[in-house]
């Protein structure tokens, strides 16, 4: 069962490309909404310490 | 489907098992706490906060977390590298799980009889009886035995079929129990070089910085060694949980390596508002820990294509069309996700604490405890909660009924709701400046303190839920181990078509082991020196 | 090994995100001398702390126009001086050294939150701008009486 999937023999010449790029824009706008919150909770907590300081 | 072995399902239940009993009885340490701080002074005069708060530490920071690992990749190892652990595998694994739980034994006496009441990180120059000490070191040995016998069932398979690419969860497994290796010569020599010797009354004095420099080093990698395996899980099981495919096979294994590289010489950054470390070095060391968030970055944007993949595969269209379609019913996908969504604020916080002079914020709050309630309590925690649907039906030849399925997502919902509670007001007070590991007290009725009162009662709340979702799981688990007979396919998902080739550099333990090497030498080399060089040498103390 | 045009694209804001986060701090640290407490190594015996100056005479000492010098001894359970009083916008050096285990120093509504470590002397400087009574409380678990040890700062 495990070594199978590894053999692309199947795998068309033709670039998947096209098919695949909107295929992840759902993932992308997940990932960027993800920064998004690294980045607010960030800054909330940089702005608390400047003003400590 | 083949059957999982018989002989190899006793030793991983034999971990799985331990490892519940560890969650359960420091779940009820951790929920008196709670109270405590809360206000209701209930515990009895025989046991005080602070030696339940060391065994709260002990048994789910150290003892639940490792034995759930071990098992669980055991588990996979034993399916994937050839169907059946060899004999000197198990017999590793089996001399582990003893050495492991002898220690365990002893230092759980230990610090219940309060002789060892200086929490889990046992900071010198508090001096806890040696028997607290013999017994971390019999925990972390035994810990060694029981990798060696999942790197010896890798090479073996390896050395029989050179020239393929190894199962991803076996190679995960190797990442993790390499990772575990190198970390725990930190702490292996703190407690063996320094600690016994001085608790036994050898000598008569430590090198406290130098044995909180050795403890952090193993102390960093040690919260990756949690969560390793987790991401094990999500990359190599929930694909077919869903009906998906994983969506790349060599950025999964990419990020593994990232992580053995960049998890471990980074431990400056637990350290940074202590003396005897110069601004320089810890600022190195916050560089490279802002390394080994990207493997995280790109684990996220795998699971989402996985789950985007799959969607689409079924028809769903739309940026979040695929969210409709995840099987949410499904306690072994809900529980792990949910452990997903949760180490987004996790790792944001994480992010926070290493951030140089900015932890001045946060240092020794309630926030850091907050922090890890998040990523190891429920990001890996709920994971591991997940796995459990799966993993006894397997090893024991039962199936999980939709009976257990519904009492699973229960189970998990009420944990969500209790660390909510418990986690939100953590994070909130610490940022007010509450400290963590502190019994009730309102510092003589100072209004800052007062102030605090409302989000440790709060806490108290959340603890208690978190208590029933403790009671909950275990109760599932006892379900499950009385499950009706049947088969169960142990999950391992399959690779995308799409996906490209995995190139065999990533196998090259050589060359990584030695850039990991390298890396651990720069960080720490100089420090170290001027550590032991300058630092002074203190006598112990029993101040409880 | 292939990335996804997208994935390439978040790694690189997501990496670009945390080099701005290093860049902020290393600039703070290196270039505004904005750094974690205590940069500079200095050690003394613990065992002797009470016979070493200055910790021999624990207190505040004025040095300047409202700038103080301020050396503390932590010990299990309290700190040496008990309270002091400054005048608002004073400038504290804070020198401070642990006679038993390690200790906390959190000051409370500020930045100042440090480690003390018998063998080790901690620095910080702190500038008291609104006046009020500040809390010091000891957050590194030291034993039973930790959840007593603090002390206050008054700055009127």
């Amino acid at each position: 069962m495990s070594g199978t999937q590894q053999q692309l023999h199947t795998k068309q010449e033709t670039p998947v490309k096209k098919s695949d790029e909107p295929a992840l824009k759902g993932t992308f706008v997940s990932v960027l909404l993800l920064g998004a919150f690294i980045a607010v909770s960030w800054i909330g907590v940089f702005v608390l310490f400047i003003v400590r300081n | 489907m083949n059957r999982f072995d018989r002989q190899d399902g006793k030793l991983v239940l034999a971990h799985i098992l331990f490892a519940f009993a560890a969650l359960l009885l420091g779940g009820i340490a951790g929920m008196l706490q709670g109270m405590v701080r809360g206000g209701a002074s209930i515990l009895p005069d025989c046991i005080g906060y602070y030696e339940l708060l060391t065994a709260h530490g002990v048994l789910m920071a150290l003892i639940f977390t490792t034995y759930f690992i071990v098992g669980f990749l055991y588990s996979g190892v034993s399916h994937t590298l050839g169907g059946k652990l060899l004999p000197t595998a198990r017999k590793l694994g089996w001399a582990g799980y003893m050495l492991m739980s002898a220690g365990t034994a002893i230092g759980v006496a230990v610090i219940l009889a309060g002789q060892a009441t200086v929490l889990y990180t046992f900071y010198a120059p508090m001096k806890a009886s040696p028997w607290f000490y013999i017994a971390l070191a019999m925990v972390v040995i035994g810990s060694w035995l029981s990798g060696f016998g999942i790197f010896y069932q890798y090479r073996q398979w390896r050395r029989a079929h050179t020239g393929k690419l190894s199962p991803l969860f076996a190679y995960m497994s190797v990442v993790t129990m390499l990772l575990w290796q190198i970390a725990t010569i930190g702490v292996a020599v703190e407690v063996v070089v320094q600690l016994i010797p001085w608790s036994l009354g050898w000598v008569d004095t430590v090198n406290v910085v130098l044995s909180r420099t050795l403890f952090w080093y193993f102390g960093h990698p040690l919260v990756y060694f949690w969560l390793l395996p987790a991401y094990l899980c999500w990359y190599v099981v929930i694909p077919k949980i869903i009906g998906g495919r994983l969506f790349s096979d060599s950025l999964a294994r990419l990020s593994f390596m990232l992580f053995l590289l960049f998890s471990i010489p980074v431990g400056f950054h637990h350290q940074l508002m202590e003396p005897g470390i110069s601004s320089f070095w810890k600022f190195l060391q916050v560089v490279l820990t802002f390394m080994v968030i990207v493997p995280s970055l790109m684990t996220a944007f795998s699971m989402f294509a996985t789950f985007e993949l799959f969607g689409r595969s079924k028809g769903a269209t739309g940026l979040f069309g695929w969210v409709k379609v995840l099987p949410w019913k499904d306690v072994r996908f809900f529980a792990p996700f949910m452990g997903m969504l949760i180490f987004i604020p996790a790792g944001a916080g994480g992010i926070i604490n290493a951030s140089n002079q900015m932890n001045a914020v946060v240092h020794n709050t309630l926030w850091v405890t907050g922090h890890f309630h998040l990523t190891v309590a429920t990001s890996v925690a709920l994971t591991f909660f997940g796995i459990v649907y799966w993993l006894i039906p397997t090893i024991t030849g039962r199936v999980l009924t939709a009976r257990m399925n519904r009492l699973g997502i229960i189970q998990t919902l009420i944990w969500c709701v209790g660390m909510f509670i418990m986690s939100g007001s953590m994070h909130t007070v610490g940022l007010l400046g509450s400290p963590r590991r502190t019994a009730y007290t309102t510092y003589d009725d100072h209004p800052d303190a007062v102030l605090w009162m409302p989000y440790h009662v709060a806490m108290a709340v959340g603890g208690a839920i978190l208590f029933v979702g403790v009671v909950l799981i275990i109760i599932n688990v006892i379900g499950l181990l009385r499950a009706p007979k049947g088969e169960t396919e142990y999950p391992i998902g399959e690779v995308s078509e799409a996906a490209d080739r995995t190139p065999a550099y990533l196998e090259r333990w050589g060359l990584w082991l030695g850039i990991a090497v390298a890396l651990i030498l720069f960080a720490y080399t100089i420090p170290l020196i001027d550590i032991i060089r300058y630092s002074v040498h203190s006598p112990g103390v029993k101040t409880w | 090994m292939h990335l996804h045009r997208l994935e390439k694209i978040w790694l690189t804001i997501g990496i670009g995100m945390l080099a701005v986060f290093l860049i902020v701090l290393g600039t703070m640290a290196f270039s505004m001398g904005i750094q974690p407490p205590s940069g500079h190594r200095h050690t003394i015996d613990p065992t002797k702390v009470s016979e070493t100056a200055p910790f021999d005479t624990p207190g505040f000492t004025s040095i300047g126009d409202h700038h103080y010098e301020a050396v503390m001894v932590a010990y299990a359970f309290g700190y040496d001086p008990m309270t002091y009083e400054v005048e608002a916008g004073s400038t504290v050096d804070f020198a401070v050294t642990s006679s038993d285990v390690v200790h906390g120093f959190s000051i409370v509504g500020t930045n100042v939150n440090m480690m003390i470590e018998p063998g080790e002397i901690s620095h910080i400087r702190h500038t008291f701008d609104k006046p009020g009574t500040y809390l010091i409380l000891c957050n590194e678990y030291c034993g039973t009486g930790h959840e007593y040890m603090k002390t206050t700062l008054v700055v009127k």
